[in-house]
């Protein structure tokens, strides 16, 4: 499985970097949509793709067993998913006022406050 | 328990929820933009004070012992940066008094500015490399919103780089949290810091390390992934601009310092030989884009960049003489940046105009002014006895004694060039005739009293840089312990774990 998800993990991220390199706003904001969902898989990958047990103990007794899913890493990504969603909505308001103001959506005209 | 760990990240927090609470009344919200930063002042000498006495002030959040809990720990150099959080924050505070207009205000401007402070302040106190990207994400999301309000065309062009730069940082960031938890399977710094030592393979801890140079060198704004800051800071209100300019990039400048002195040590040959030369180039590229400028804020920001490159400098050459270096050049540049930032503001209240081409005879009118703004801006270029050239000093001194003539080469023809652009402004600002088309008569009259609310933070700021600079051992004495804290990382992970068998 993990093979998989790396590769998988790889496109998203090549996509995403292809699509924030475009000109045109709306792709870069896809492109940072891809590219924070391909951090969180990442961040799920790491704890490795297998069937485990939830880390629960029983009442009466045995402590963990032998295999158990580790729960930090799936808590790590429901806070990241929960920050890159705020993040990206801030960023789709963003790209709406900006197109309103600015009038384009190429980042090729947007340069006066550059040097 | 220690509260004065949690208590700089819990006030700005509290305070942002009052004034949020406060919505309609501007009234209510400036007052507790001056209470909530002075408290955080006053709470951020506490936690210097009992960090002095203690070395390390540890808190465990809910009480679970440190691997597993979250972990709030303050060593000297958080213990500094808090200080000058709550310092800059109060100053901001006041100056925001008179110059941020009601439309601001109704639309949220010190909630945000309490957000943004509890961000910088959780990501200086936080053990939790998870945490620090929270804190991370806390202070950007508030400094989103800071610099588009008002809504100008300028804003929203420089806003849409600074997003897209700094939200690709962070997801570097956190994808290299995520590796590094697969790697070591714990995310309390000192567990981490503990665990790197015991890797045999150094392979994928350099890979990861360098993951982090890069997120930490997009937001401290190091060469080559400066362009947002010098398109973007020059465009908010004055007050913001002075707000980032003495915070954000030295947050990123902070987690640089931390993780390339406690948990990536083992290869400094080969992180440390790219940070020296990231520094170099900082330095040189930002000193260069600045000599180019006539506007003012956007000279000061690209001053910014080329300061980080010293900053970065001192953690590069990683002797103990060069990271005391370090710690002294940003405990003297927040001060000095944020007052300049904070001048170019009242310039611009009395003269209407950025444009250095059509300013002048500030210094005929106002002679104070001049003063004032000497002061930092001779320091920033290291004339003694002021600040900087103390920090400058230490610098080029450990960097001679690296052995390392190339950076010291640069940082010295990089000093010059400041005091260059530095007297440039000088020149062009307060002391050539004013310009026959000068734009000074559109501007509206300045009352007394709102003059001296903004140049109250200003005096107090430079009264700060004259203090450091005439009692340059004390705050040297300061940046030696923080220093040596820093390059013991043992006592650190003692501090946080306990005692190790």
């Amino acid at each position: 499985m993990e093979p998989i998800m790396a590769v998988v993990i790889g496109v998203i991220y090549a996509t995403a970097i292809y699509m924030m390199l475009r000109r045109s706003i709306v792709k870069l904001v896809i492109g940072l949509i891809l590219i924070s969902n391909a951090a969180n898989l990442l961040i799920f990958a790491t704890a490795g793709m297998t069937r485990d047990a939830p880390p629960l103990i029983p009442m009466n007794g045995d402590p963990l067993g032998d295999v158990i899913a580790d729960p930090l890493p799936q808590a790590l990504v429901l806070t990241a998913i929960v920050i890159a969603f705020g993040v990206l909505s801030f960023a789709v308001v963003l790209i709406r006022r900006a197109y309103q103001i600015v009038g384009v959506d190429d980042m090729d005209q947007m340069k006066d406050t550059d040097t | 328990m220690n509260p004065e760990v949690a208590l700089p990240i819990l006030i700005p927090l509290a305070a942002g929820a009052l004034s949020m609470a406060f919505w309609r009344s501007r009234m209510m919200q400036r007052l507790i933009g001056i209470a909530g930063t002075a408290a955080l002042l006053a709470t951020s000498i506490w936690l210097f004070a009992s960090v002095q006495s203690q070395g390390y002030v540890v808190m465990n959040a809910g009480g679970w012992a440190a691997p597993f809990g979250i972990t709030l720990v303050a060593d000297l150099l958080s213990a500094i940066m808090v200080v000058l959080t709550g310092i800059i924050g109060f100053a901001v505070a006041v100056y925001s008094l008179p110059t941020i207009g009601r439309g601001h205000e109704t639309f949220g401007y010190y909630p945000l500015m309490h957000l943004l402070l509890a961000g910088v302040a959780g990501a200086f106190l936080t053990g939790d490399i998870f945490n620090l990207y929270v804190w991370f994400e806390v202070m950007l999301l508030a400094s989103f919103a800071l610099l588009i309000l008002g809504g100008e065309r300028a804003q929203m062009e420089g806003a849409i780089k600074y997003v897209t730069l700094n939200l690709l940082s962070s997801v570097i960031f956190l994808s290299a949290v995520g590796l590094l938890y697969g790697l070591l399977g714990t995310l309390n710094m000192a567990d981490i810091a503990r665990r790197v030592a015991l890797v045999e393979d150094n392979t994928l801890i350099d890979v990861v390390a360098v993951m982090f140079m890069i997120s930490f060198g997009i937001k401290a704004a190091a060469f080559p992934l400066f362009f947002w800051l010098p398109a973007a800071y020059h465009t908010p209100p004055v007050a913001v601009s002075a707000l980032f300019a003495g915070l954000l990039t030295k947050v990123g400048v902070y987690a640089l310092f931390r993780v390339f002195t406690l948990i990536f040590n083992q290869s400094v040959g080969y992180t440390h030989e790219i940070l020296l030369w990231g520094a170099g180039l900082t330095m040189l590229t930002g000193v260069l884009g600045a000599a180019a400028q006539f506007e003012f804020r956007r000279i000061l920001s690209f001053h910014i960049v080329s300061q980080i490159g010293y900053m970065l400098m001192g953690l590069a050459l990683f002797t103990p003489l060069a990271l005391i270096g370090g710690v002294f050049y940003i405990l003297h540049h927040i001060i000095v940046k944020t007052n300049l930032f904070l001048i170019s503001g009242v310039v611009y209240r009395l003269k209407g105009t950025h444009d250095l081409k059509q300013l002048g005879g500030v210094y005929k009118a106002w002679p104070l002014l001049g003063v004032l703004f000497l002061i930092p801006a001779l320091s920033l270029a290291g004339v003694p006895p002021l600040s900087g050239f103390f920090a400058k000093f230490v610098l080029i001194r450990a960097s001679i004694e690296a052995g390392h003539i190339g950076i010291t080469v640069i940082a010295l023809l990089v000093g010059l060039l400041t005091l260059y652009s530095m007297t440039k402004i000088w020149a062009e600002v307060f002391w050539k005739k004013s310009p026959e088309d000068a734009p000074s008569a559109r501007v509206s009259p300045l009352s007394q009293r709102h003059l001296w609310l903004m140049l109250l933070p200003v005096v107090g700021l430079a009264a700060c840089t004259v203090f450091i600079g005439l009692n340059g051992q004390l705050l040297y004495d300061v940046a030696e312990a923080s220093a040596a804290q820093l390059l013991d990382p043992q006592a650190y992970i003692d501090a946080v774990l306990g005692e190790q068998p």
